[in-house]
């Protein structure tokens, strides 16, 4: 089966989408699932990302991704028309959807991406949403529109302040904590650093927080183990448990230390590759 | 024994047998032939296979020591039952393609068993030669000789008649062993079989845990190769329970018959203080990222890490504690100390790779096992703390229990964990088909014939044994395609 890239776009400097082909994937996600792709079968890295949307009746489903190291490079040279090797999906547990009344949907850089499924899910649901999206600069925000289109709020946020508020999204978050009524729920995605960073506030005002973990996988079946992380100190697997995790359990800093595991070896391929692109003129 | 000697001693015999019989006498006077090998030291430095295979002479040697006995009592020893004696006089007689053809009447992966079978507790383990000599290691190598006959295989493109098309669907979930043999045996018999495979790639636990050195993936391959030729379908990427469910396969797709073979697949880990620090792996992780993965080449054209180590320490005492330790040694680990908590005779590796890994420089500490994983700021693994065990009273599995010893603690500077203490069953199955019957440990309850609580679905292999061998499921996946191939065919019978 293939998996070609029927389209594609950049949304930013480093932030793509595309529709791929894959019948079975799009008939079968449901919000919060994710697809392990692989570029080719022999030497290509595995790796989990989100299904932003899905259209069973085309048999597509779309993915967006921050280009990083080698593999979502390579993935953001490829051109309508290419076809990935593997897709393979859906995986990780849905997201718990249901009426809970106010939500605030907390999105950092390109943790936009998998927010925005489970947003309009909540919306559908009939929840009234709070979205505060943040990124570095105006540049970086991305999926600005789609949130728009389905948020009774959006608050922005910019680090550098060229665009929207300056501030980090922790600081809009505490103030909609502080409101009356309160929330009733809130859902991170981002950066492991800035999940940490919400999950502080909202626990001081107790307020169920959850958050979608993206640890290092390997085989996304739970085979491997290689994506665990501590949730109150005990050893769960992301791609079987998760992705979605009660925030104020989850053991971020060593997360985040695991996730670095290999840095200096994915810099290393991920120059390798640069300096192909620029040998076979792809960066021109 | 030079090549030359060996010529000449089987020159020898086979002058002696134009007149008379060999004695049991004489055959016994004949050397067990060594199994050929790279260089220990050289051979780290590389992952291709570590056995090269016997020369012809020493094929038919090894054969000759077989004492042609009546009751054959070493097929009792194999789960298959192939006519052990039969195929070794053939290979003693130089008939080697007759030999294999003996061999594939009740095996269908000879060069895949011939190689990683653990003959010692099985057909080896009952033959007379080695009980003679209170060793199954001087038995006749039954297993090497399968391996000889199989590599030999002139007629490779040879594939298996199909009968005529049937028009009923079967769906074999896994490509492992079990999987192979079910997907073989139900396409023979005209059936249209899809087998469904998680991973991007066929072949189970034989393509993504046993290493390279171990069992190279062309033969693996080749297998494969058969399967499509003989027209059998294979969808990759494909998870059941997933992407679609037992039930959507049967209600939905058409599949008239349904056989599972998805394997263990949960890495169990120790439960102990540390295990999460960056710098431990289960086996199963090591292994995928250097055998499915090829981290081995990484920066070389694969692009999948593993952590570059100077020290490791295994745990575990199986076959896969063995081939985690041999391929951390030719990632470039300069000591890799393999822990056990019993003794080498408790160890369930193949006496082999035990020998191989040892040949290798893999440092055994038997009677040890961590206590806690020590990491630094960074969470990096720098050291493990061990006890000391000694052994009690037998257990439920007829071994001596590991008794550890207070106050025992010790250290041991590494920098890379390995848990290499087994496989359960992945729940992932059972989450996402009612009905369906499992065991308290999470295994699929079956009949004889393989046949689960669900109408028209089979299984077998290690979802059903527990972490079992290549042989024992391709054995079940025997047992479940006939039955498979007697369900349809009662289905499909003309109702009068
Ligand atoms: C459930 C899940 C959903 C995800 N969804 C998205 C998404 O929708 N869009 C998106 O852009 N990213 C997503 N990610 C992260 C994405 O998988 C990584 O950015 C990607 O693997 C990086 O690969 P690389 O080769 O380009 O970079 P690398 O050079 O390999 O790594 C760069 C960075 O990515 C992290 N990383 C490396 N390998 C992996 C891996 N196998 N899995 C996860 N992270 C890794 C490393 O910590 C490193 O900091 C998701 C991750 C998970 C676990
Ligand atoms: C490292 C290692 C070394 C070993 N060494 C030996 C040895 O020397 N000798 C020996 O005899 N045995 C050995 N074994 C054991 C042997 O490999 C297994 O007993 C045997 O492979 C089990 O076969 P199986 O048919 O049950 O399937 P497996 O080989 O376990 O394969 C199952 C397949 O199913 C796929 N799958 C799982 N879930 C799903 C799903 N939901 N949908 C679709 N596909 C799915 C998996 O990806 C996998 O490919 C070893 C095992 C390991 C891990
Ligand atoms: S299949 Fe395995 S157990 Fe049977 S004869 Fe061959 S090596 Fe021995
Ligand atoms: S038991 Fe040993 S000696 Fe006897 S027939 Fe079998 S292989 Fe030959
Ligand atoms: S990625 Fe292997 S268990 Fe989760």
């Amino acid at each position: 089966m293939s998996h070609k890239i029927l389209s594609k776009r950049r949304l930013s400097e480093d932030v793509f989408t595309a529709e791929i082909e894959a019948p079975l994937v799009a008939q079968a996600r449901k919000p919060g699932q994710f697809v392990i792709i692989s570029i080719n079968s022999e030497y290509s890295e595995r790796i989990p990302l989100t299904i932003a949307d899905a259209d069973p009746e085309r048999g597509t489903i779309r993915l967006i991704w921050q280009r990083v190291g080698k593999t979502t490079a390579e993935l953001a040279d490829m051109q309508q028309g290419d076809e990935i090797a593997n897709v393979t999906g859906p995986l990780g547990k849905p997201t718990h959807i249901e009426n809970f009344g106010t939500i605030v949907c907390v999105g950092g850089g390109i943790g936009n991406a998998p927010l925005l499924p489970i947003t309009k899910a909540l919306k559908k649901a009939g929840n009234k949403i709070i979205s505060i999206l943040g990124a570095r600069n105006k540049e970086l925000l991305v999926l600005e529109d789609d949130f728009a289109a389905i948020c009774d709020e959006l608050i922005i946020t910019t680090d550098d302040g060229s665009y929207g508020r300056k501030a980090l999204v922790t600081e809009p978050l505490k103030e909609v904590c502080q409101r009356d009524p309160k929330s009733d729920q809130v859902v991170v995605i981002g950066p492991a650093i800035m999940m940490k960073f919400c999950c502080e506030v909202t626990k001081q005002f107790n307020i169920p927080t959850q958050v979608s973990l993206n640890t290092i996988m390997v085989d996304a079946t739970g085979m491997c183990g290689g994506c665990r992380v501590e949730i109150d100190g005990k050893a769960k697997f992301v791609c079987v448990d998760g992705p979605e995790f009660d925030g104020h359990k989850v053991d971020f800093d060593l997360m985040i230390k695991r996730l670095n595991a290999y840095k200096d070896q994915e810099q290393q391929v991920y120059e390798q590759y640069k300096k192909h692109r620029c040998k076979i003129g792809l960066d021109k | 024994m030079t090549e030359k000697e060996r010529q000449q001693l089987l020159q020898q015999l086979l002058e002696k047998q134009k007149t008379d019989k060999l004695t049991p006498a004489n055959r016994y006077k004949i050397p067990p032939q060594d199994m050929p090998a790279q260089d220990p030291i050289k051979r780290t430095s590389n992952v291709n296979e570590v056995a090269t295979g016997y020369t012809e002479s020493q094929a038919r040697l090894e054969a000759m020591r077989c004492l042609q006995c009546k009751k054959a009592p070493c097929i009792k020893g194999c789960p298959v039952q192939i006519k052990i004696q039969d195929f070794v006089a053939a290979i003693a007689d130089g008939h080697f393609t007759r030999a294999l053809s003996i061999i594939k009447e009740n095996s269908l992966l000879p060069a895949v068993c011939g190689r990683v079978c653990p003959q010692e507790v099985q057909c080896q383990q009952t033959c007379t030669v080695g009980l003679k000599y209170k060793d199954p290691t001087k038995a006749v190598s039954i297993g090497r000789l399968e391996r000889f006959v199989a590599d030999l295989d002139q007629n490779q493109d040879a594939v298996p008649a199909v009968a005529p098309e049937t028009g009923t669907k079967v769906a074999v979930i896994g490509s492992g062993p079990g999987g192979i043999v079910t997907a073989a045996d139900t396409r023979r018999a005209g059936h249209d079989v899809t087998i469904f495979e998680a991973f991007h790639k066929p072949g189970g636990v034989m393509v993504y845990g046993i290493p390279e050195f171990r069992l190279p993936k062309a033969i693996v391959q080749k297998e494969i190769d058969v399967l499509t030729k003989m027209g059998v379908k294979i969808v990759p990427n494909f998870i059941v329970g997933r992407t679609r469910t037992i039930e959507q396969l049967m209600t939905e797709d058409g599949f008239d018959a349904v056989y599972i073979g998805v394997g263990a697949g949960l890495p169990r880990f120790m439960g102990i203080e540390g295990e999460s620090l960056v710098g431990v792996y289960s086996a199963n992780e090591y292994l995928t990222r250097t055998n499915l993965m090829k981290a081995y080449d990484f920066g070389k054209g694969a692009d999948t890490p593993i952590a570059l180590s100077k020290r490791v320490a295994v745990i575990g005492g199986g076959n896969v504690t063995m081939d985690s330790a041999r391929t951390a040694l030719r990632l470039g680990a300069e000591k890799v100390y393999l822990l056990y908590r019993r003794t080498e005779k408790e160890m369930p590796a193949r006496i082999e790779e035990v020998h191989h890994a040892k040949e290798e420089g893999v440092e055994f500490h038997i009677l040890q096992s961590p206590k806690r994983i020590i990491g630094d700021q960074n969470s990096h693994v720098t050291a493990i703390e061990c006890l000391k065990y000694r052994l009690g009273e037998l257990d439920e599995s007829g071994r001596r229990r590991p008794i550890p010893i207070e106050g025992s603690e010790f250290h041991i500077d590494v920098d890379t964990v390995i848990i290499a203490i087994g496989n359960i069953a992945n729940p992932l199955i059972r989450q996402t088909t009612p009905g369906l019957q499992f065991n308290k440990w999470g295994n699929i309850i079956v009949d004889e014939n393989c046949k689960t609580s669900l109408q028209g679905v089979y299984a077998g292999g290690d979802i059903v044994l527990g972490a079992a061998t290549v042989i024992l499921a391709m054995g079940q996946g025997r047992i479940a395609a006939a039955a498979i191939n007697q369900h349809l065919e009662k289905k499909s019978a003309p109702v009068s």
